[in-house]
């Protein structure tokens, strides 16, 4: 058991190095154009909002439609906060990352308390509303810039850090991956699966139901925060359903609950409009098309056998080893 | 004193009398059934007893505890653990994992340790594993513990369901309809096992069923309920064969 455990953990990290290798080499070997290094860093911030919301989309199970909502409270919080102190960029931005997922989480909090009551397409429509809410008051309020937007934002996070956001891309991933494989994690999939059940086995619903909601509420936070100083303005505009909606069909085309699948979609779907910008007009009608694509792949009968035959496979090492 | 002592419990629906006056007293280490047909109320017995519903009248005390308007966590954590009618397993989760997460609160490492997996977190999994699969040896099913819980056959889901109700330590078990939807072979194989766990475990169970051969067969005390009203209680032997009993279930 062990052993295996120690096989996935070693294969991870020569992937993620792998991923650095390959994007360091694409940075400093000047094989890409500067419109294609410009979709680095976004596609590490939509990495980071995917897999967030993998763990309320895919093991809480719960649809919600307001991430960008708490990833502009983090942009906007952590923005203010960099534009207010004058320190090293690096170090600026680590504390605007800190605070950034802090008011981040904090909103996701107070949100989370009245809201997580409410199930299924209630709270769908609940949190589509409070993320139209949370733009329409940074639009209203005065430090905030409103409408005309923040500006003067330090590049901070531009793909020259490459590195440094690489390794909060690696932190978000580590730490929710490794919560769904931990007692916490299996309370919350367990919330899913049946909340009576789990309530009839000593799981608090509600707490961690609230968990999930804050954790996920702080990496979007902070990805929120890479993105003010990856653009430089923040909009209030910018966090619109549409986000949301971007980055849950990141989640549903990385096959629900698979974080893997999720990284995988935030990136190709963050590099799709910018690889196709050659087909000009047709541009949002491929993108389309290959959404279909994709989902149509992901169900498909074929798709269905490869996983199947992973599976047994994966029975047969089993019962091996207990022989 | 009992383990359990229920006095005058009842909820309404409306106008609807789901349990009247219900009073029951349960011995340490005893195997008591709850029979009565359909629509008696045994399941609103159920549900009062395991704080899903909050009884408008009466009181349930659990080892000198009272737990009439205690939630459902807290009820578990006090003691009484339970199986459903219609199954509840965690579907989309592996045989080992539904049994991990009724270990909740018996193994704890912290909110940290979780996120990095330092600290106690290799340890405590380790004893969480340890305890589980030998839960689950008991009920046969430990070369099963990595399928998913929904792609096991109906008999073991039932299994599943006990050895997740027991992993979380009560003092009470109770087992709503164990044997529903099971062949006389597997009921004979549940029984056995019911009473293997009893003793195993030293626990006390109470359970629903309609199968009238297992309740004769292992239980030592009954309790029947109709119309939300306890009609008659005793030894098993005297209860079935009571006049009253038998009109309730096949009529005049």
């Amino acid at each position: 058991m062990n052993k295996k455990i120690n096989k996935s953990v070693i294969i991870n990290v020569i992937l993620a190095l792998v991923a650095y290798g390959v994007v360091m080499a694409l940075i400093y070997g000047g094989l890409l154009g500067r419109q294609a290094m410009s979709i680095i860093i976004p596609c590490c911030i939509n990495v980071m909002l995917a897999v967030s919301l993998c763990l309320l989309v895919g093991f809480l199970g719960e649809l919600t439609l307001g991430h960008a909502g708490f990833m502009s409270i983090g942009a906007y919080a952590g923005a203010l906060t960099t534009n207010a102190l004058d320190l090293p960029p690096q170090i600026e931005l680590l504390i605007g990352l800190l605070v950034g997922g802090i008011v981040a989480a904090v909103f996701s909090l107070i949100i989370g308390l009245p809201v997580l009551r409410l199930k299924g397409d209630y709270l769908a429509i609940v949190t589509l509303g409070f993320g139209e809410i949370i733009k329409s008051v940074i639009n209203f309020l005065g430090f905030t810039g409103g409408a005309k937007g923040l500006s003067g934002i330090g590049a901070y996070s531009n793909y020259k850090n490459f590195t440094f956001v690489y390794i909060f891309v690696l932190l978000t991933i580590l730490v929710i991956s490794n919560l769904v494989k931990s007692r916490h994690g299996r309370a919350i999939c367990a919330v899913r699966d049946n909340y009576i059940a789990a309530e009839a086995v000593g799981i608090k619903v509600s707490k961690f139901k609230t968990m999930a909601f804050v954790i996920s509420g702080f990496f979007a936070g902070m990805a929120g925060v890479f993105y003010a100083h990856n653009v430089g303005i923040l909009k209030p505009g910018n966090f619109d359903y549409n986000k949301s909606i971007e980055i849950l069909v990141m989640v549903v085309l990385g096959g629900m609950g698979n974080i893997k699948g999720a990284i995988i979609a935030a990136v190709i779907l963050t590099a799709l409009p910018e690889v196709l910008r050659s087909a000009a007009d047709f541009r949002m009608l491929l993108y389309a098309i290959v959404l279909i694509a994709m989902m149509l792949f992901n169900n498909s009968k074929f798709r269905m056998a490869m996983i199947e035959k992973r599976n047994l496979k994966k029975a047969m090492s089993i019962q091996k080893e207990g022989e | 004193m009992a383990l359990l002592e229920v006095k005058h419990l009842g909820i309404s629906f409306g106008g609807l009398r789901a349990v009247d006056d219900l009073n029951m007293s349960i011995e340490q280490g005893s195997l008591v059934g709850l029979i009565g047909p359909n629509g008696a109320g045994k399941t609103t017995a159920f549900n009062l007893l395991t704080g899903v519903y909050a009884p408008s009248e009466g009181t349930i005390v659990l080892d000198g505890e009272n737990l009439v308007g205690k939630a459902p966590t807290e009820i578990c954590k006090s003691g009484i653990a339970r199986t459903f009618q219609n199954i509840r397993l965690f579907s989309q989760m592996t045989v080992l994992d539904n049994v991990k997460v009724a270990l909740h609160n018996h193994v704890e490492y912290s909110l940290a340790e979780s996120f990095f997996h330092l600290g106690k977190y290799s340890k405590k999994e380790k004893e969480m594993d340890e305890r589980a699969i030998e839960i689950l040896k008991v009920f046969d099913l430990d070369g099963q513990a990595d399928v998913l819980a929904s792609n096991l056959p109906y008999g073991k889901q039932r299994k599943l369901e006990i050895a997740r109700a027991l992993a979380t330590e009560p003092k009470l078990l109770l087992l709503d309809e164990p044997a529903a939807g099971m062949n006389p072979n597997e009921t004979q194989e549940l029984m056995d096992t019911i009473q293997l766990i009893r003793d195993k475990f030293h626990i006390t169970i109470l359970l629903i069923e309609h199968d009238m051969k297992l309740v004769s067969g292992i239980c030592e005390y009954l309790y029947v309920l109709n119309f939300g009203m306890e009609l008659a209680h005793g030894e098993p032997t005297d209860v079935l064969n009571d006049p009253k009993v038998i009109t309730a279930y096949l009529g005049e």
